[in-house]
């Protein structure tokens, strides 16, 4: 990769020793054009940089990682996120996604692994690990029948289509995307495409166990 | 077949027997019954019951049509003879006629080898060759007893005596009641004993099951780690303990079901022991959840297995572990990047995935796929249809 096309990324995490962790295993591919470790400074450095990508931990000091979304989605829509965090809590990830992050992963993830949902996260896609894949399958279930009548639904963005359901299923599994691509036999694009249209149903919807996630944390 | 019932209802088995048994003697609807039960409750590690094969089978159905006119004649000759008892014992006999056909004709096979060996002789002599006067005898007696009983009946009608045909009806049902009483009895017998014994190899297997997945595991451990002294009586001690609990508290080593209450919970553990006894990761996904039952504590024993040998064999730093509940079932799916193996070159003796994994799931009616190459990593897909929820 050339020096014009290197992401330009940005950290937001309140573990120093976690910060610098990433910085050594990504510094020879992307720029890390800066870092923080507390929202108000998060949010004004990056909307004063600009970055491709900006890492965002969840859980952060003083409103986590959705008041940093909040802070800089509005301002610079452009700016991608990508949400990291230790605990798989369903809530976290849902109320990070629903606040504007294009991909969740969690910090076990190695640096391979990380390197490739940045730059997959920098040019657009959306990034889901098992556990999101996961928990946006079990949100979805067909189980419109059994909660609440959901006369508000929008069958458009409400429902998964089969195949949305099958490629989530295999990330769930562990597959990566191309082992997705390979075992469906269609391209990778094909998947990550199924995998944006996803994370667009999850920002968007209105299933109530969406919503009910998002307003526990306050968010909606 | 009573034990299977004696199970779905929670009566107790020899009730159920003795109700049979009673059923049979007073008027032959008891081997009707007997024998429907036996069409339609699948049994143990099988997936189809025999109805279903029944129904595909047309010689068998055009044979059991062919018992119709027989009916009909006995029906007629029981009106003619005025002896209504007569008719109302051929339905229940040509019925169970009909259905013994059928369950000949579809038996699996370790059932038709019983029928063949055991019950076919018994209908033609009953009992072996020392037995032959004792029959002479009894169809002399039943004869004598029968004869008489049909005097009597036929001579009652034209008679106004009330209690003679009665009495004639009795004689005919003791003669019945001699000539097959001792086979009745037998057959029961051998039934029991028959039942007995594939309980007793349903028992072995599980028990070979259970050493597999705790002693013989642990000392592939052993093996592995024999340069590191305290690793080595770590396990020797757990794994006594396991042996310990089983042994005096009736605990199964090597199982997962009884720590928790549904299957999300389950999953929970085996990742906990898994990460615990191996230091492999195991990356859990669930997606929905539902209360265990015995067939899904039987699937969590045989995920904790594949997971086990993902992470002794495999040399992959992690398993993927995804669990998914649906209404028509539960699917669990294991999964490493590591080694991977040729699954049809598994030395014998090796019999983890036969014994612990496939044995198992086919005892709980579930099934075992396993996706393997060398180099290519390895998925087991374990999936277990739900049982009809009854509340």
């Amino acid at each position: 990769m050339n020096a014009a096309a290197r992401l330009r990324v940005f950290l937001v995490d309140d573990h120093a020793v976690f910060r610098s962790g990433v910085k050594a295993e990504l510094g020879d591919v992307v720029d890390v054009v800066g870092e923080a470790d507390e929202v108000g400074p998060a949010v004004e450095m990056i909307n004063e940089r600009r970055p491709d990508v900006v890492l965002l931990d969840v859980h952060l000091p003083g409103g986590g990682g959705q008041a940093v979304l909040s802070g800089v989605v509005p301002v610079h829509p452009e700016v991608k996120f990508l949400a990291l965090s230790v605990s798989d809590a369903p809530e976290d990830v849902i109320a990070v996604i629903r606040a504007g992050a294009r991909g969740y992963i969690t910090k076990t993830i190695s640096g391979e692994e990380l390197l490739q949902a940045v730059t997959r996260v920098g040019s657009g896609d959306a990034v889901f690990s098992p556990r999101l894949a996961g928990f946006v399958l079990d949100a979805f279930a067909g189980r419109a029948g059994t909660g609440p009548p959901s006369a508000g639904l929008d069958p458009e963005l409400d429902q998964l289509s089969p195949r949305e359901r099958e490629v989530l299923r295999l990330i769930a599994r562990g597959y990566t995307y191309k082992e997705v691509a390979r075992d469906l036999t269609i391209s990778s694009k094909t998947v990550e495409s199924h995998v944006s249209s996803v994370l667009r149903k999850l920002q968007l919807s209105t299933r109530h166990e969406l919503t009910r996630w998002a307003t526990d944390r306050r968010l909606v | 077949m009573c034990g299977g019932l004696a199970e779905a209802t929670g009566v107790d088995v020899t009730l159920v027997r003795i109700g049979f048994v009673l059923l049979t003697l007073g008027s032959g609807i008891g081997v009707l019954a007997y024998a429907v039960a036996w069409l339609v409750i699948p049994l143990q590690g099988e997936a189809s019951t025999m109805l279903t094969r029944a129904l595909a089978d047309r010689r068998g159905i055009r044979l059991v049509l062919a018992l119709v006119p027989l009916l009909v004649v006995v029906e007629v000759v029981a009106l003619a003879l005025h002896v209504a008892y007569l008719g109302s014992f051929a339905w229940p006999l040509f019925l169970a006629g009909a259905v013994g056909i059928l369950i000949r004709r579809n038996a699996s096979s370790d059932e038709r080898v019983w029928i063949n060996d055991d019950l076919m002789p018994m209908l033609r002599s009953t009992g072996g060759r020392h037995h032959r006067r004792a029959l002479v005898l009894r169809v002399a007696v039943a004869a004598a007893v029968g004869v008489t009983g049909l005097y009597l009946l036929v001579h009652g009608h034209t008679s106004v005596a009330a209690l003679r045909p009665i009495g004639g009806a009795l004689l005919v049902i003791a003669a019945i009641v001699v000539v097959f009483g001792p086979w009745w009895i037998s057959l029961v017998r051998d039934l029991m004993s028959e039942r007995q014994a594939r309980a007793l190899a349903e028992e072995r297997a599980q028990m070979a099951a259970h050493v597999h997945d705790s002693v013989l595991q642990t000392l592939a451990l052993i093996q592995r780690s024999a340069d590191d002294p305290r690793q080595v009586v770590r396990l020797a001690r757990a794994q006594e303990r396991e042996l310990r609990s089983w042994l005096f508290e009736g605990r199964p080593p090597g199982t997962v079901g009884h720590e928790a209450a549904t299957l999300a919970e389950g999953v929970a553990v085996v990742q906990r022991q898994v990460e615990e006894d191996h230091g492999v990761a195991v990356q859990v996904v669930v997606v929905g959840d539902c209360p265990l039952d015995d067939g899904l504590r039987a699937l969590l024993d045989a995920t904790r297995e594949a997971t086990v040998n993902a992470a002794l064999w495999s040399g992959a730093p992690l398993v993927s572990l995804y669990a998914e509940v649906e209404a028509e079932g539960v699917t669990i799916f294991v999964r490493d990047r590591g080694c991977g193996f040729d699954p049809a070159a598994v030395p014998e003796g090796h019999q983890g995935i036969s014994l612990s994994i496939r044995a198992r799931m086919a005892r709980a009616h579930g099934s075992a796929h396993i996706r393997s190459a060398p180099g290519g990593g390895t998925e087991v897909h374990l999936s277990l249809p739900r049982r009809e929820l009854t509340p």
